[in-house]
């Protein structure tokens, strides 16, 4: 499609030479470099608590954000107006921080290459409200009917579409459609008189509305919630100290995700601010660990057909048989390290300055059997579910915490666990790492990333793996 | 481009008038706008200059008792008209919800007087004033020891944001803040461990932020003291929280005495009201009413006073935290604790809320406390207000013989809220708001630290 036909251009009467005019002013007083970022977004999100429909609302935010980069510096600005005046009011002060003589954007913006990873027919924002909201009232049945214990059920769904376009002085254009929905479920469980406990579970991707009823339906998320939230109310203290720590297929991937997903993000390796740094061709993890981070998978809630940059996406090995290979980019680290593009540059919308991001990150399989793993462990833990981490790239110190864990002993799955931290030091844990399972799986699809103020959609996956000694924060001695 | 506050005002009213006349039976209606800016030093240079302005409406109205919400960015008649019909398509597909409504009239007012929420003075600073203190505080953070190696920056930002809300049943108030801040981030090198730490100072005025020089000497003398940090073996042992740190306490507080999670029983302490539920020493004040403070608001997000609300007293579950619904659904009255953002059905925020100083000063709290861990910092999200259960990373020092020892990392530190708050045994006298949310430092009798 040419952009003339796009939403944007239809919608707000954008022309490309518009866009080489905001560049002709955001380099009007010098600079290495200008780029323009038009952002629409439609969002809608339902929610039902106690079998009501508590909530509905739609709204629309769109802007636009113009840089210039000269050297190290970024200038930013931006307008929520997309006139091309107002815009060229924001080039007027993103060109601030450059101080020369004008620089000359290539004229003819020439249209950049891109993935096709989630054209859909028909939109999830397109869909009468009235099914939309009947997935949740599927849902709210669902985790009642699962067990008697049950007594709240939340249940949200939301779905947005983000047309993006970006224009840059290097002469590239490039624009894109994204779609997003996802359904979360949360449940709470008691015994009679006894404490409630809660489950959670949600997915989604950048898919149809029909992938709720097809591939995973609003009760295959509700009973896992359910059944999440009454594992729970058998739930022992975890231990401890130092620990067997065994970690399931799927959302535990979330482990890389924090052990080395952020600390690979070049900003902070062309500071020399992470433990990371200078690190490249070092092992740092153990030979069995290879870990990747693809944005061009598929439909799922990472991928990106071009990043926030106007770059298509990429797979990038980041760590090989256990061996540093390489950092994710954007523009700016790519531009003073002489790196190529990764395809990492993100950003959470229009008002932001995009950064290194990931996108779907995961550890590539190994050679075994996931039984074997568990039954190798004799005194140990094995984690399921995990709420999320964080970490401190320039310590290295990270953490995850564990909502649906088991104490293993002799082998083999015994009690539930309490929710439980998981710490550990980035280059240092995965070198622990000493067996990959065969059965690599990503997750369901509701990761979110913070970094220094900007939320964005990722994916995380692993194989089950065991890890020989890692420190697990419970009170149980 | 700005609107100004009458014209935001002016959009409220009528965004409340064309919902009327397309057929709400009621309606509230909230129009933000705000201009930030940021400078960051890096090394001596610029490295990133932001400057911008955006604006943004919502409304939610009521059809019967059910209710539909919507926002835009478009403020132009017909945006605004789309964005009413689609609050409206909303609330059909929602269901009637008995306890759904607005506050009652009585309720609604506004704080009157000058709460010194707005300062000329951050509107009129000029972008080179602004980069040279970010400039000054790097440079003091770097000059303070050889051992700072690298540095993450100096940022300076501000912030100048006008806000008004409106609903049919006559309310319509508005206010404007300002806000301005400065932090550091110096890296230390010991080997090849590096650490990192922070300090930042802010204000509503230029006027009220600490000299650069100061924040960049304190961030420095920070990192210092994480450098070369020591894994200890697992232990249960005294805890003592640094107010940096000892704030995301009186945070889980906050989110399971919000009457959200307590109407849920998603909350430790719901049904627990009268009851104690901390030590003695412990009381918990959200006071929204505070003249220049970052919690302050004239009236909530449903156009309720702010107020003082004592959430703990000395150790007694005294009040939620409610807005108009949860309130509805507790047999309660609201405590002016509506929060949203810039629309939807409210949730429960809050404004000023610490912890009361107690009269012990910190080195007779480390001593108190003989030997223990001493908290500077705490990452992850493993607090689960339902059920109380705690488990958190930590840094900081060790205490020996009731004085700071050594540096502390990969430790985690974990127990359940009830037992920690009933386990507070001493609060100390330097409460200091950097923020809306502040504690003085406080001692926890015991908790199980889990190293290596």
């Amino acid at each position: 499609m040419p952009f003339s036909e796009s939403f944007l251009a239809r919608t707000f009467g954008l022309a490309e030479n518009d866009l080489e005019s905001v560049l002709a002013v955001a380099l009007s007083r010098g600079g290495d470099y200008a780029d323009v970022y038009v952002e629409y977004q439609a969002t809608t999100s339902l929610s039902i608590e106690e079998s009501i429909v508590k909530s509905a609302t739609q709204g629309v935010s769109m802007g636009a954000g113009i840089r210039v980069i000269s050297g190290e510096r970024t200038g930013y600005a931006y307008t929520d107006d997309l006139s091309a005046a107002r815009m060229k009011q924001a080039a007027q002060v993103a060109a601030c921080i450059a101080d020369g003589p004008a620089s000359v954007p290539k004229v003819g913006l020439e249209a950049g290459p891109r993935h096709d990873l989630y054209s859909l027919e028909q939109l999830p924002c397109e869909v009468p409200l009235q099914e939309r909201v009947r997935l949740l009232e599927r849902a709210d049945r669902a985790a009642r009917a699962f067990d008697s214990r049950v007594f709240e059920v939340q249940a949200t769904y939301g779905d947005t579409v983000r047309y993006i376009a970006i224009a840059t002085s290097d002469g590239r254009f490039t624009f894109d459609r994204q779609p997003m929905a996802r359904m979360n479920v949360s449940v709470l469980a008691r015994d009679s008189g006894g404490p409630p406990q809660r489950g959670y579970s949600g997915g989604g991707g950048r898919v149809p509305l029909s992938f709720f009823n097809l591939e995973k339906t609003p009760e295959y998320f509700a009973r896992e919630a359910a059944r999440q939230a009454v594992v729970q109310l058998g739930a022992i203290d975890a231990p401890a100290g130092e620990q067997t720590v065994v970690l399931g297929p799927g959302w535990p991937g979330v482990l890389l995700h924090e052990a080395v997903g952020h600390g690979l993000e070049a900003d902070f390796n062309r500071k020399g601010v992470s433990a990371f740094a200078g690190r490249i061709g070092q092992q740092v993890a153990s030979p069995l660990v290879t870990v990747v981070d693809d944005g061009t998978i598929r439909s799922r809630r990472g991928s990106i057909n071009i990043d926030d940059e106007g770059n298509a996406s990429r797979r990038n090995v980041l760590i090989e048989n256990g061996i540093l290979r390489g950092y994710l980019h954007d523009n700016l680290s790519s531009r003073v390290t002489g790196a190529a593009l990764t395809g990492s540059g993100r950003r959470e919308n229009y008002r932001h300055i995009p950064m290194p991001r990931m996108t779907n990150t995961f550890m590539m399989e190994g050679a075994s059997d996931p039984e074997e793993i568990v039954r190798s462990v004799s005194r140990g833990i094995y984690c399921k579910g995990f709420a999320g981490g964080q970490v401190d790239i320039t310590s290295g110190n990270f953490v995850f915490n564990a909502t649906e864990s088991y104490l293993i002993e002799g082998g083999r799955l015994t009690a539930p666990l309490r929710g439980a931290s998981l710490i550990g030091n980035g280059p240092e844990s995965l070198k622990h790492v000493s067996m990959v399972g065969w059965d690599l799986a990503l997750d369901e699809g509701v990761g979110i990333c913070g970094k220094e103020g900007q939320s964005v959609p990722v994916g995380v996956g692993i194989p089950t793996i065991r890890i020989d000694r890692m420190t697990v924060g419970g009170t149980a001695r | 481009m700005t609107f100004g506050l009458d014209r935001l005002q002016e959009v409220a009213a009528a965004v409340v008038a064309m919902a009327r006349e397309l057929g709400a039976d009621g309606s509230e209606v909230s129009v933000s706008e705000g201009a930030e800016f940021t400078a960051q030093v890096r090394l001596d240079e610029v490295e990133k200059v932001k400057e911008a302005g955006s604006s943004a409406v919502g409304v939610r109205v009521l059809a019967g008792r059910n209710t539909g919400s919507s926002y835009t960015s478009d403020f132009s008649p017909a945006g605004l008209q789309t964005m009413v019909r689609q609050a409206l398509d909303s609330a059909r597909i929602t269901t009637a919800d008995p306890h759904a409504g607005m506050p009652d009239p009585a309720e609604l007012g506004s704080i009157p007087g000058d709460l010194l929420l707005y300062s000329e003075d951050v509107v009129r600073l000029e972008t080179p004033a602004k980069i040279d203190m970010a400039r000054r505080a790097e440079q003091a953070a770097r000059d303070y020891d050889p051992r700072i190696t690298n540095s993450e920056g100096a940022v300076f930002t501000s912030h100048v944001g006008r806000h008004a809300f409106a609903n049919s049943q006559g309310f319509c108030g508005c206010y404007q803040t300002t806000s301005c801040s400065l932090s550091a981030v110096p890296v230390a090198r010991s080997g090849d461990r590096m650490e990192r730490d922070f300090w930042y100072t802010l204000s509503r005025s230029t006027g009220g932020l600490e000299s650069p020089e100061a924040v960049g000497r304190k961030a420095a003398s920070l990192v210092l003291r994480r450098l070369n940090p020591r894994k200890i073996a697992s232990c249960r042992a005294p805890v003592v929280f640094e107010p940096r740190a000892g704030q995301s306490l009186v945070g889980h507080i906050f989110t399971a005495a919000s009457g959200d999670a307590v109407y849920r029983k998603a909350s430790f302490l719901a049904g627990r009201l009268g009851e104690r539920v901390a030590s003695p020493a412990v009381t918990v004040v959200d006071d929204g009413t505070l003249p220049g403070m970052f919690g302050t608001s004239p009236f909530d997000d449903e156009g309720v006073p702010s107020r003082r609300t004592v959430v703990v007293d000395r150790g007694i579950l005294a009040s939620y935290l409610l807005n108009t619904y949860t309130a509805r659904k507790l047999g309660l009255k609201t405590t002016g604790n509506a929060s949203r953002g810039i629309t939807g059905n409210p949730g429960v925020g809050h404004g000023n809320l610490f912890m009361e100083k107690g009269s012990t000063g910190v080195a007779d709290l480390l001593k108190l406390a003989g030997s223990g861990l001493y908290v500077t910092e705490l990452m992850g999200f493993g607090y689960n207000p339902v059920t109380g259960d705690y488990s958190r990373s930590a840094s900081g020092l060790w205490i020996e013989n009731g004085e700071l020892a050594y540096p502390v990392s990969e430790v985690t530190i974990a127990g359940n809220m009830k037992d920690i708050l009933m386990g507070i045994e001493a609060v100390a006298d330097d409460l200091e708001f950097r923020g809306s949310v502040a504690t003085p430092t406080l001692l926890v009798r015991e908790m199980t630290i889990s190293g290596s």
